[in-house]
């Protein structure tokens, strides 16, 4: 049976990916919350992490050349940002409630700290087994 | 790595809050200056701000913000008859500023408040790489 690292990170690897995406997109929108006509941004994580877990298993480029490089996974960009329905009008066309903003910023932080908690289960679980003490 | 443009986001954050609050600060300093006629009485000033995208990366996640200039405000000079101020002009007026510090009091606790949580944002981003960085151990 081959051994694939890959794979035995499962989903938490490119969970990771998207939760870093999705806390540039909340502090952009923390950051933007007194600029006039911004439109605060965020990403449908469920949807974005399906996408990218689907590419991992199906992406592969045709090579022409020795040196071209496969998809290692998930390609952080092509993310699709979509824009929040704000609760109420502002006068200067801002949709960033900064509470609300904070409020998802916190719980995006500790969703991405729970995936490190699993990955690093992983690592050791790995580390244990090929120690074999 | 993503987590590195979080940063450089909170971090523009916190230079145009900064931006806004000097011009407070200098808009409250400047309130009572007294001027003899229209043209170089001091005026309140107001920063712009605008969303800087694809400033530090060529990612539309990513969005900045920049200050794209400073205005001076419009409204009416305040002017006040005091024949005795060494100030005056030849009808005797003395000209004041259009700061309204009641506006410049709100304007500044809502910079140092958006300054605050971008700072917060920017620590969290920080522990959250540092965690990175110690994955497995």
């Amino acid at each position: 049976m081959r051994f694939n690292l890959d794979k035995a990170m499962g989903i938490h690897e490119t969970a990771l990916y998207v939760r870093a995406k999705r806390s540039s997109v909340l502090s952009s929108n923390l950051a933007n919350s007194d600029t006039p006509n911004y439109k605060a941004r965020d990403i449908d994580f469920k949807e974005v992490l399906h996408n990218a877990a689907g590419m991992q298993t199906t992406g592969s480029l045709k090579t022409t050349n020795g040196k071209h490089i496969q998809p290692g996974g998930y390609d952080a960009k092509s993310a699709e940002l979509l824009y929040r329905h704000p609760l109420q009008p502002s006068v200067d066309d801002n949709t960033v409630d900064a509470q609300m903003e904070k409020a998802k910023f916190a719980e995006n932080a500790m969703q991405y700290q729970t995936s490190l908690n699993f990955l690093t289960g992983k690592i050791k679980g790995l580390t244990k087994a090929l120690k074999g003490e | 790595m993503s987590l590195l443009g979080a940063f450089d986001v909170s971090g523009s954050a916190l230079s145009a809050q900064s931006i806004r609050l000097n011009v407070t600060a200098s808009n409250l300093a400047n309130a009572e200056t007294v001027s003899s006629n229209r043209e170089t009485t001091y005026r309140a000033r107001h920063p712009i701000f605008s969303t800087a995208m694809g400033m530090f990366q060529d990612d539309p996640a990513v969005a900045g913000v920049k200050v794209k200039g400073i205005v001076e405000s419009q409204a009416e000079l305040r002017m006040r008859y005091e024949p005795e101020h060494p100030q005056s002009n030849e009808d005797g007026y003395i000209f004041l500023p259009n700061v309204n510090p009641i506006e410049e009091m709100a304007n500044m606790i809502s910079a140092s408040r958006s300054y605050e949580y971008n700072v917060e944002a920017m620590n969290t981003t920080k522990q959250l790489m540092l965690a990175t960085l110690r994955l497995g151990q």
